[in-house]
C-alpha cells in the first residue's frame, strides 16, 4: 500500500453518526403506490419523454430519451402505467417543480429484456453508448454523466471514490461490504474505457469492513488473473471530511492537485464513485439500466439503515418504513454539510439521493443568531482548498461580485467547513453560492446585451443599406422612366416599356428577397 | 542653502523621474467613457430613456446631457455602477420612468396575429420574424423584453411573458438571516 | 428553512472572548501579587463603564443590545485597556480611556469586527499623549499596599512618592540618556532578574496565559513568534554590536508591555493581519517598530504606537499574502 504523499490541509472531524445505520444489511423496499420519476436526472439537461400518459410500461423500459448528446436516458424503475407526465415537486433546494413520469406499478416487476452486451469483445465506443442509454450518472451526488466523464479516455490513474466523508451517510460503505465483487468488476470496467493502468480504490480508514471486502475482492480476481494488465490498490484514508471531495481524495492517493477549475482527465487521472462502479458493472455485465440506488435512511427514525430503492419512490413513503420518530422536523437529502432539506416530504428519490435524514432538534441544533465576522481566521485554517472565506464573504455581502473571484470564489467546493467551524455563525456557503450564481448570471446578462448590440448595430446597417438599396432602385426607375420618354418620338412614354420595366424590377426584388438573410424583415415594397 | 537647494532639486528630479517612469509603464488603458457607459446599459434598446438606443443614451450622459437614472431595464443596480463609473451620487431610478419589471419576453399570440410587421419593424434587435401577412413569431432567447413592439400593434396580440424559474434558471439568492433573540 | 450545513462546532464569540478573559488571569494575578490590588479597582471601573458605553453606543445605532453585549468583546477590550494603563491613574483617565476604545475606536468604525485600529491601543496613545505625567507613573513593585492606590485611583493628590517609581524602560532610557551604560543603570534595584523588579514576573504570567490561548487554539503561533522575533532580532543584533548602550533581547521582551502585546494585542484578529504570513510579518514589524521607537523615541514604551502603524499596513499586507489556493500551489502542471 502506498502512503500518503502529502498532509491533507484543512477539513473538520465532525461526529461521524455512522454506527447508527451501518449495522443491518441493505433492505430491498416493497413497491410503493406510485412512483415519480423526474426527467432531468443528470446534471446536464432534461430528457424527452417518449411515453403517453395511459401507456403501459415494464421494468427497465425506456421512457425518457436525452435530448442532447450531454443527456442521459431515463427508464420506468417498475412495470406498471403511466398515469402522469408534468411537473411534480422534485428533490431542489428551489423547491419548484419539474417535468416527471409517473408511473402506477402493477406489482408484477415484469423486466424488459435486457440488452446483452459481450463486454470482452464489443467496441469502446459501443459500452460507452450503452452507459449513456443506461443512464448512468455519478452517484456519490453530482449525477454527472459517466459517458461524457469517461469522453475520450488517456487517463493512466483510475480512482474509486469510497470515502464516504459525510457524517450519517453509509450507503457507499454497506455497498462495499456486500457487494465488493460488482464494485470492483465495475471499477475495472471503468478502467479498461478510461484507458488507466492503475486502480486506486479510496477508503475512509473509519470503515474497516468495507476496506477488508475491497481488499478480500481484490486478492481474488488477483488470483483468479495473475496476469492483469490492471493494478488494483485499495488504499485507507484518514477520515477527515471532506477526504471524499473528488480532488481532495486524489490529492490524498496520488499527490496531485487539480484545480477546481480544471478537469481531472487533463491530469491523466479520473474519479468514479462506488455506487457508480457498481451501476456500471449492473448495465455493461447484466444489461440493467439504472433504476434503483442505495440510500441510507437514518437520523431521527426507529430504523435506520440502508435500503434498496426505486427511483421515483416517494421520500416520506421511505422514511414512513423506518419509523419515523416524533419531533422531527424537515428531511434532509444528502449529508448535513452539504445535502438540502426537502422542499415537500412527497418529493420522489433519485439518482442524486444517497441518504435521506430525518432531523432533530436534538440531532440538529438550529443554528445561532448570525454575529459580526471578528476575523478570527478558523473559517480559513479549515478550509480545504486553502481559501480566505472570510474574504470572500466580506466581498460577497457587499455584492462586489469581482472582487469575489479574484479571490477565487469558484475554487469553492461549498463543503461547508468554514460555516460549520465560525463562532459567529456566518451563513458562509450561502454568500458563496448566492455570489456565484449572481456571477453567472450577471456573465449571462452580459453576453445577451452583446448579442443585443450586435443586433442592434446589424440593424442600424441593414436599414441604412435597404435605404440606399431603395434611393438606388428610385434613380434607375427615374433614369428608366427619361430613358423611355427619351426613345419616345413624340416625347410621350411608352405605355409597354414602362409596364416591362416595373416588371422586371418587381422580379428583382423577389429574388433579393429570397436571397435576404432569413432574420431580416423583407424590404418594404 | 546651497545644500537645501541641492537636496531639494535632487528630490525633485527623482520623484519627477519615478512619476514619469510610473505614468508611462502603468498607464490604464481605458475604453473612451462612452464605450465604458454603453457597457453599463443593459442593452436592451428600449428607448424608454427618452434617447433611441442605449448608445445614444450612453452619448448623451458621457456629454453630461441625460441623467444617469433613466434606465428603467437598468434599474437601480446600474444607477449604480453609472454613479461609481462616473463619479456621481448615486441616484434612485427616476419615478417617471417606470418601475423595474422582472425579465419578460414578448410572445406573438399566433391565432390574432394578422402579420402586418409593424411589429418586425419596430423590434430594434431584430428578434422577430415573419413577413407581410403571415403569421409573425418572437425569438424569445434574442428578446430584450423593450416592449417596443407592444403600441404597434393594431390587434394588440403581443404580450410579455415574465421569465418563468425552473430548476435549471433558479438561482441561490442574498442570505437574509433573521436577527433571533438569544436566550 | 435553512441551507447547509445543518451541524455546527459549540463554538460562538462569547467562548472565544471568555477564552482570552481566562486567559488574562493569570497575568492579573501575578499583577495584584506583585504591585497591588488597585489594578482590580480600574479592571471594575474598566469593565462598568465598557458595557455601559457599548450598550448605550448599540442602543443609540438601533442594533440588538443583548447579543452584543453579551459576546464578551467589550469586557476584553475594557481588560485590556486597563491591563495596559498604569493601575493607578485616576478613575477618570480609565474611563475615558474605555470611552475612547469602545465609542472611538470601535463603533464610530461599524462595531465588533470592522475596527482597523486596536481600540485598546488607541485608547493608549490617546491618553498617553493627552497625560503624559499621568501615564509615566507606575505602580513600584512590591508597595502592595491597597488603600495608597485606591487614594490615587480615587483622585487624590499625587504626591505619594512610596507608591510611585520609574518603569524599567524608563529608567533605563533616562539613565542612557545621562550617559551611562547599560550594566551601570542595571545596577539599581527596581531591576530584576531579566527586566523590571516584579514586573518580569507579570510578564511570565502573560506569557502562561499566551501559551494556554496557543493549546486552545484561540490564537495561531504567528502573531506571538513573529512578534519575539521581531524585538528579539533587532534587539539582539543591536545588544552584540554595543552592549553598553543596548539592552538585550531578554530585557526588551520582559519590559512594558512586550508579552502582553505578543499574546493579546498583536493577535487581535480584528484589526490585525490575517493571512499566515500577513500575522507574522504585521507582528514582526510591530516588534521592530517597538524597539525602534523604545529606544530612539521618545516615549518609552513603544509597542502601542507600533500597533496602531501597522494597523495601516495591514490591508496591503493581506492583498500580497494571500496563500496559494488548492491546485495553484505546485507550478509543474500541466
Amino acid at each position: 500500500m502506498m502512503a500518503n504523499p502529502l498532509r491533507a490541509r484543512g477539513g473538520i472531524k465532525p461526529a461521524h453518526h455512522k454506527t447508527e445505520s451501518s449495522g443491518q444489511a441493505i433492505r430491498r423496499v416493497p413497491l410503493p403506490a406510485r412512483l415519480v420519476v423526474p426527467l432531468r436526472q443528470d446534471s446536464q439537461g432534461t430528457a424527452r419523454a417518449i411515453v403517453a400518459v395511459g401507456d403501459k410500461a415494464l421494468k427497465g423500459q425506456l421512457i425518457g430519451v436525452p435530448e442532447e448528446a450531454r443527456g442521459t436516458a431515463v427508464h420506468a424503475p417498475t412495470s406498471g402505467t403511466v398515469v402522469g407526465i408534468g411537473p411534480y415537486p422534485v428533490p431542489h433546494p428551489s423547491g419548484l417543480d419539474a417535468l416527471c413520469v409517473v408511473i402506477e406499478p402493477d406489482g408484477e416487476e415484469r423486466q424488459i429484456e435486457h440488452l446483452r452486451l459481450d463486454t470482452a469483445r464489443a467496441s469502446r465506443d459501443e459500452l460507452i453508448a450503452h452507459l449513456q442509454h443506461s443512464g448512468i450518472v455519478g452517484l456519490g451526488g453530482a449525477v454527472f454523466p459517466s459517458h461524457i466523464k469517461l469522453g475520450k479516455g488517456g487517463v493512466d490513474t483510475l480512482v474509486i471514490n469510497g470515502a464516504e466523508c459525510e457524517p450519517w451517510i453509509t450507503c457507499d460503505d454497506r455497498l462495499m461490504r456486500e457487494q465488493s465483487g460488482a464494485v470492483l468488476s465495475g471499477a475495472r470496467l471503468l478502467a479498461r474505457l478510461a484507458g488507466a493502468q492503475r486502480v486506486l480504490i479510496g477508503i475512509e480508514d473509519n470503515k474497516p469492513q468495507a476496506i477488508a471486502a475491497m481488499r478480500e475482492a481484490t486478492r481474488e480476481v488477483v488470483e483468479r488473473e495473475a496476469e492483469s494488465a490492471v493494478s488494483v490498490s485499495v488504499v485507507s484514508v484518514p477520515a477527515r471530511y471532506p477526504a471524499g471531495d473528488a480532488r481532495q481524495l486524489i490529492r490524498a492517493l496520488t499527490g496531485v492537485e487539480i484545480p477546481y477549475g480544471r478537469r481531472s482527465d487533463a491530469f491523466g487521472i479520473q474519479c468514479f464513485n462506488v455506487g457508480t462502479a457498481h451501476a456500471v458493472h449492473r448495465a455493461l455485465d447484466h444489461g440493467e439500466p439504472l433504476t434503483s440506488r442505495i440510500v441510507t435512511v437514518t437520523g431521527n427514525v426507529e430504523r435506520p439503515g440502508n435500503y434498496e430503492v426505486l427511483l421515483g419512490t416517494p421520500a416520506n413513503e421511505l422514511l414512513a418504513l423506518c419509523g419515523v420518530r416524533p419531533g422531527t422536523g424537515h428531511v434532509l437529502m444528502g449529508g448535513p454539510m452539504m445535502g438540502f432539506a426537502l422542499p415537500r416530504p412527497e418529493v420522489p428519490v433519485v439518482k442524486a439521493t444517497n441518504c435521506l435524514i430525518a432531523t432533530s432538534q436534538a440531532l440538529f441544533p438550529p443554528a445561532e443568531a448570525e454575529q459580526p465576522c471578528i476575523r478570527c481566521g478558523n473559517c480559513a485554517r479549515v478550509c480545504p482548498t486553502g481559501l480566505q472565506p472570510f474574504e470572500l464573504y466580506w466581498f460577497s455581502r457587499a455584492r462586489n461580485l469581482d472582487r469575489v473571484a479574484d479571490y477565487h470564489l469558484f475554487d469553492c467546493m461549498e463543503c461547508g467547513c468554514c460555516a460549520y467551524v465560525c463562532p459567529a455563525h456566518i451563513p458562509l456557503v450561502d454568500y458563496f453560492r448566492y455570489a456565484k450564481d449572481a456571477i453567472r448570471g450577471r456573465d449571462e446578462e452580459r453576453r445577451a446585451a452583446d448579442r443585443a448590440r450586435a443586433r442592434f448595430e446589424f440593424r442600424g446597417f441593414r436599414i441604412e443599406r435597404e435605404k440606399a438599396e431603395k434611393a438606388a432602385r428610385l434613380a434607375a426607375k427615374a433614369a428608366e422612366t427619361r430613358a423611355a420618354q427619351a426613345a419616345a418620338p413624340d416625347g410621350q412614354p411608352d405605355a409597354q416599356a414602362l409596364i416591362a420595366a416595373a416588371l422586371s424590377r418587381a422580379q428583382a426584388q423577389n429574388g433579393a428577397a429570397a436571397e435576404s438573410p432569413p432574420l431580416s424583415p423583407p424590404p418594404e415594397s | 542653502m546651497l545644500n537645501a537647494i541641492i537636496v531639494m532639486t535632487a528630490l525633485a528630479l527623482v520623484l519627477g523621474a519615478a512619476l514619469g517612469y510610473a505614468a508611462v509603464h502603468f498607464k490604464v488603458e481605458g475604453n473612451p467613457l462612452v464605450e465604458q457607459i454603453d457597457a453599463i446599459l443593459p442593452q436592451t434598446q428600449c428607448g424608454q430613456c427618452g434617447f433611441p438606443g442605449c448608445l445614444p443614451y450612453a452619448e448623451a450622459i458621457a456629454a453630461g446631457e441625460a441623467e444617469i437614472n433613466l434606465c428603467p431595464p437598468g434599474g437601480d443596480e446600474g444607477a449604480r455602477k453609472l454613479a461609481d463609473l462616473l463619479g456621481h451620487e448615486f441616484k434612485p431610478l427616476a419615478a417617471e420612468h417606470a418601475v423595474e419589471k422582472p425579465r419578460a419576453v414578448a410572445l406573438i399570440d399566433e391565432q390574432t396575429c394578422i402579420g402586418c410587421t409593424l411589429c418586425i419593424q419596430a423590434c430594434p434587435v431584430d428578434a422577430i420574424v415573419g413577413s407581410a401577412k403571415q403569421m409573425h413569431t418572437v425569438i424569445s432567447d434574442l428578446c430584450t423584453g423593450c416592449e417596443l413592439c407592444l403600441p404597434p400593434c393594431p390587434v394588440d396580440c403581443i404580450i410579455m411573458e415574465p421569465l418563468a424559474e425552473t430548476v435549471s434558471n433558479w438561482k441561490w439568492k442574498y442570505p437574509v438571516t433573521a436577527i433571533r433573540k438569544v436566550a | 428553512m435553512t441551507n447547509p450545513p445543518y451541524i455546527h462546532q459549540p463554538v460562538s464569540i462569547r467562548r472565544v472572548m471568555l477564552t482570552v478573559l481566562v486567559a488574562l488571569i493569570p497575568g492579573i494575578v501575578a499583577y495584584v501579587y506583585q504591585v497591588g490590588a488597585g489594578i482590580l479597582v480600574n479592571l471594575s471601573i474598566a469593565t462598568v463603564v465598557a458595557l455601559v458605553a457599548e450598550a448605550g453606543v448599540l442602543w443609540l445605532r438601533a442594533k440588538p443590545v443583548w447579543v452584543a453585549l453579551t459576546d464578551g468583546s467589550a469586557v476584553v477590550a475594557a481588560w485590556l485597556v486597563a491591563l495596559t494603563l498604569p493601575s493607578i491613574v485616576p478613575w477618570w483617565l480609565t474611563v475615558t480611556a474605555i470611552l475612547v476604545a469602545i465609542v472611538g475606536v470601535k463603533h464610530l468604525y461599524g462595531g465588533l469586527g470592522q475596527n482597523p485600529f486596536n481600540p485598546a491601543m488607541a485608547a493608549y496613545c490617546t491618553m498617553i499623549v493627552a497625560y503624559p505625567a499621568l501615564m509615566s507613573q507606575w505602580p513600584a513593585a512590591g508597595h502592595t499596599d491597597f488603600l495608597p492606590q485606591l487614594h490615587l485611583i480615587l483622585g487624590g493628590s499625587r504626591d505619594i512618592d512610596g507608591v510611585t517609581g520609574a518603569t524599567a524602560l524608563d529608567a533605563l532610557r533616562t539613565g542612557l540618556r545621562n550617559s551611562q551604560t547599560v550594566n551601570n543603570v542595571l545596577n539599581n534595584d527596581i531591576f530584576g532578574v531579566v527586566g523590571g523588579r516584579g514586573w518580569e514576573w507579570i510578564a511570565l504570567a502573560y506569557l502562561v496565559g499566551g501559551l494556554f490561548l496557543l493549546a486552545r487554539r484561540t490564537i495561531t503561533w504567528h502573531q506571538p513568534v513573529g512578534f519575539i522575533a521581531g524585538l528579539g532580532l533587532i534587539a539582539t543584533v543591536s545588544w552584540l554590536i554595543q552592549p553598553e548602550r543596548f539592552a538585550s533581547p531578554l530585557f526588551h521582551l520582559a519590559s512594558g508591555g512586550a508579552m502582553l502585546a505578543s499574546f493579546f494585542i498583536v493577535t487581535d484578529p480584528v484589526s490585525g493581519a490575517t493571512t499566515p504570513w500577513g500575522k507574522f510579518i504585521f507582528a514582526f514589524c510591530v516588534g521592530l517598530l517597538a524597539w525602534l521607537i523604545r529606544v530612539f523615541g521618545v516615549y518609552p514604551e513603544g509597542v502601542a504606537f507600533a500597533v496602531l502603524l501597522m494597523n495601516l499596513f495591514v490591508p496591503l499586507i493581506d492583498m500580497k499574502t494571500q496563500p496559494a489556493v488548492f491546485g495553484y500551489r505546485d507550478r509543474k502542471r500541466p
